[in-house]
Order: structure tokens, then sequence, then C-alpha cells
């Protein structure tokens, strides 16, 4: 959610402290947001453990949140990397890490489990709660479609690791992409009910969509090599096709239609909804209540 | 793609190139936890081999980002290694280039067959994006028909699908191709 007054991000950040070293190059920042957009729409997809519909699809969502997980390791890995290295660059001594071994610095598990709400950069639409399937699926949808078109851009990154993570996670995303496009379509094109489900899923989630394109510092075209916003128009594209056999209307991204349609930001620079806490608090449990366990 | 690498040293080391043969063999013998019956070289999932010295080298691939087999697979080949008298063992995960279901070796895809899950088709014929797709024709592992339904795009694991032969009734996991 957007501040109401401008707050400089760098009084913000020292103000608030941190518990682990942040990245201070833009690489760094990148990938963690990469890994955390990941790592909380799969924690939010593995809410439905137990709870799906019905069997195949309460193991297809957590299938997805697997994938998704697996992917944000592999960001996650990557960044503890960079964040080592740069930290060595700038003569910062790294933080003794809690999880044994006599690690020191970043590592996937301190940057998943020892960050707080501030320092995540994960897009406002993956901390929304699970809600009904229709909004289950459509963020999906909403999402993948978005996230195969930026892998497909990553893929060609210098960076070759990013561009080897990219194409390992596309194949997956493919999937992801094709199951969700049609859950869209069959409640869609469904029954009354199942229409007006989707209705209320399209009116939540669209105002989190813009978020997609609009770049954060880091995201700037030096850093990752392209231009966020030119993904835009394919991927309104791509969407309103599936949304148009689903009969059902998209909504526009404003411009000539009547007044532009407000669109939420702010995950990518750790200003989150009030639902961040409450992920974190779950998430990370464990190790609040048993600093440095294993197991 | 599919190419292993060997590092010999034929004409200078003999013995090494004996000793690199008998660690392909020792992977043989380490086998996916999922599905017992493959071993990692079937899945295609070692990429190199290296030994220098008594330093060994072993490259891999995971097949998806999410499977928890390979944490269990990293073990598996540590330990089978140390049994074997070596030491010195370091383990590597390279994501590039990407793992495929074409790098499986056909006693693989038979052997999976046996098992009961149907091993994946060569992905130039189906892995597109087309929606609600009847187009990939999924041959039931146990009484041959072609007369098979899709139940589910994700099945017991996230590699596999879930289909049912519509001639002997039967459900089983179809291994998707990636």
């Amino acid at each position: 959610m957007q501040s109401l007054v401008p707050i400089n991000k760098k009084q913000l950040h020292e103000r608030e402290g941190s518990s682990s070293n942040p990245p201070s190059g833009g690489r760094g920042a990148f990938l963690l947001h990469l890994a955390d957009t990941n790592l909380i729409l799969a924690q939010r997809n593995a809410e439905w453990c137990g709870h799906g519909p019905i069997l195949e699809q309460d193991i297809a969502i957590t299938n997805i949140s697997l994938d998704l997980l697996g992917q944000a390791r592999n960001f996650y890995q990557y960044a503890a990397e960079v964040i080592n290295r740069e930290d060595i660059q700038n003569m910062k001594a790294p933080k003794a890490s809690p999880f044994g071994g006599g690690l020191e610095g970043a590592s996937e598990d301190t940057l998943a489990y020892l960050r707080t709400e501030r320092e995540f950069k994960n897009l406002l639409i993956t901390e929304l709660p699970k809600s009904d399937w229709a909004q289950t699926i459509l963020r999906q949808f909403l999402y993948s479609v978005y996230q195969y078109q930026l892998y497909e851009q990553l893929q060609k990154s210098d960076d070759r690791q990013l561009a080897a993570i990219a194409e390992k996670s596309i194949k997956e995303v493919a999937y992801h992409v094709k199951w969700s496009s049609e859950w869209v379509i069959r409640l869609g094109d469904g029954t009354d009910e199942s229409h007006q489900r989707m209705l209320k899923a399209l009116e939540n989630l669209w105002p989190y969509t813009g978020e997609f394109f609009i770049p954060e510092d880091y995201e700037n075209e030096d850093t990752i090599g392209f231009d966020l916003n030119s993904l835009k128009q394919p991927w309104l594209i791509r969407v309103d096709a599936i949304l148009k056999e689903a009969t059902l209307l998209s909504p526009s991204f404003g411009g000539g239609q009547g007044e532009a349609i407000f669109m939420h930001t702010g995950g990518k620079q750790g200003i989150h909804t009030e639902h961040m806490g409450f992920i974190l608090a779950e998430m990370q449990y464990l190790q609040r209540m048993y600093p440095g366990a294993e197991w | 793609m599919g190419t292993i690498n060997f590092q010999t040293d034929i004409i200078n080391n003999p013995e090494n190139e004996i000793r690199l043969a008998s660690l392909w063999n020792l992977l043989q013998d380490v086998c996916d936890p999922e599905v017992p019956v493959l071993s990692i070289l079937d899945l295609g999932i070692v990429r190199d081999v290296k030994l220098t010295g008594d330093e060994v080298e072993i490259t891999i691939t995971p097949t998806y980002s999410g499977c928890p087999a390979m944490d269990a697979i990293k073990m598996d080949i540590r330990l089978k290694l140390i049994e074997h008298g070596y030491k010195n063992i370091q383990i590597t995960s390279v994501l590039s280039p990407a793992w495929t279901t074409d790098w499986m070796t056909e006693a693989g895809k038979q052997k999976l067959k046996a098992y009961g899950i149907a091993p994946p088709n060569p992905t130039q014929i189906v892995c597109d994006t087309k929606l609600f797709a009847e187009s990939e024709a999924i041959q039931c592992p146990r009484c041959n028909s072609y007369h098979t339904q899709l139940i589910s795009r994700f099945g017991s694991t996230a590699c596999k699908a879930l289909y049912q032969c519509k001639d002997c009734k039967e459900p089983f996991d179809y291994f998707k191709c990636h």
C-alpha cells in the first residue's frame, strides 16, 4: 500500500534496521524480488493442502506450490552468493548465521527465515489470501502469464546463472499457464455461480496487476537488460484472449475508457499489505520459536 | 545435449580411465528414491564425472526445480562413493543446460513402463501450450491401449500427470515431457 507521507527509502531502511545484511546493489535486490515473489505465492498456494475442492486439484495446486518453492530456492541460493560477494567488496562484516556449521553471511535459509516484512520484495498480488478457488486460479493465471513472459526475457540475460534459472523455471511455468488458463475458462464459462465468482475475483485482483510492469530502482534497463514496461502489451493480449474465451470482460488499464483503474504498488519496495505480517509469522514460526533450529 | 564428458588422459594414464569407468558403474547403482527401478544414469541427470588424483567431482542437474528427491539423490551418491573408499567427494549441481525428458535413456523408459508409469513422449511431439489439448496420445502401461484420458496435469509428484485407461479402466501416472 502506498504511504501517505513520502518517505525517503534510505531513511526508511535505516529507521527500520534489518536482521540481515541487505543487498546494496541492484542485482541482489532483483534476485530477492524474484525469489520472494515465488516463495510467498508458494506459501499461499500451500494453504490449499488438504482443503482443495477435489483431490486431483488439491494435488495440482500443491505441486505448483512446490515448483514455485524450488524456483525460489534457486533464486535465493544465487542471491546469497551475490550478497556475500557484494558485502566483501563493500567491506561489510558477514553476520554469523544461526544455522550452525560455522557458516557466515547470507544463505537461502537466512534470507527466507530471518528477514522481516519491510525487507521482502514480493509482488503484492502474491500475499493476498487464497480466498475461493476462483480467486486462487485467477491469481495463478494472471501471475503465471507474466512470469512466463518475464522469464523469457531473463533467459537472454548476460548473467548466465540468472539465465539458467529462468531457463529451468520456464518449463514448469508453461504447465502453470496451461493449467490456470483452462481453469479460468472452465469457471468463467461455467455455471452462474462460477461466473459470478470469477467476476468478483477479477474485480479483486486486477488492481494488483499494474505492479508487474512498474519497474523498481533495481529493475531499470541497465540492471535487468530490458524495459519491464514492454511486457505489458503482450501480457494484456494473452490475458484478454483467455478472459474472452471465458466470457469475462477484461477491465481496462485505463486510457480513454473512463477512469483509469488505481493500481496498488509498494511490494517491490518492501511496503506490504496487512497480510504480510501474518504470512511471515506462520512461515517463520519455527525459526522464531527455536532460533537456529534445523530439521 | 545428451553427451557425456569423460575426463581421460588415455595415453598417459590408462589406469585413470579404468577408475573413471568404475565410477560410472557405481553411479548405475544409485537409484531414484521415488522410482527405485530407475538409476540416475537412466534419468540422465548425471552431467559429468571427473577424477583428479583421488578427488572425485560429480556434476548433476535437477529434474524439476522443486524436486525433493534431488537432496536424497545427492546424499545417496555421496554414501555410495564413501562406501567404495572415495574420500574427497564434491557434488555440484548445474542448472544449465536445463534437464529435459529427452535425456532419459531408452532402457530407463522401458523400466518405467514395466513399473506401471507411462514413459514421456519425445518433447518435439507434444510440449506446446495449447489448452485442453487432447493431442497427446499416451499408451496405457498395462494393456498398451491408446484409448486413454487425462485426469489431471499433476499427479503423485510434480513430474507426473494422472491418466486413466478407458479400456482396462486402470489409472496410471504419466511422466510428463519436459
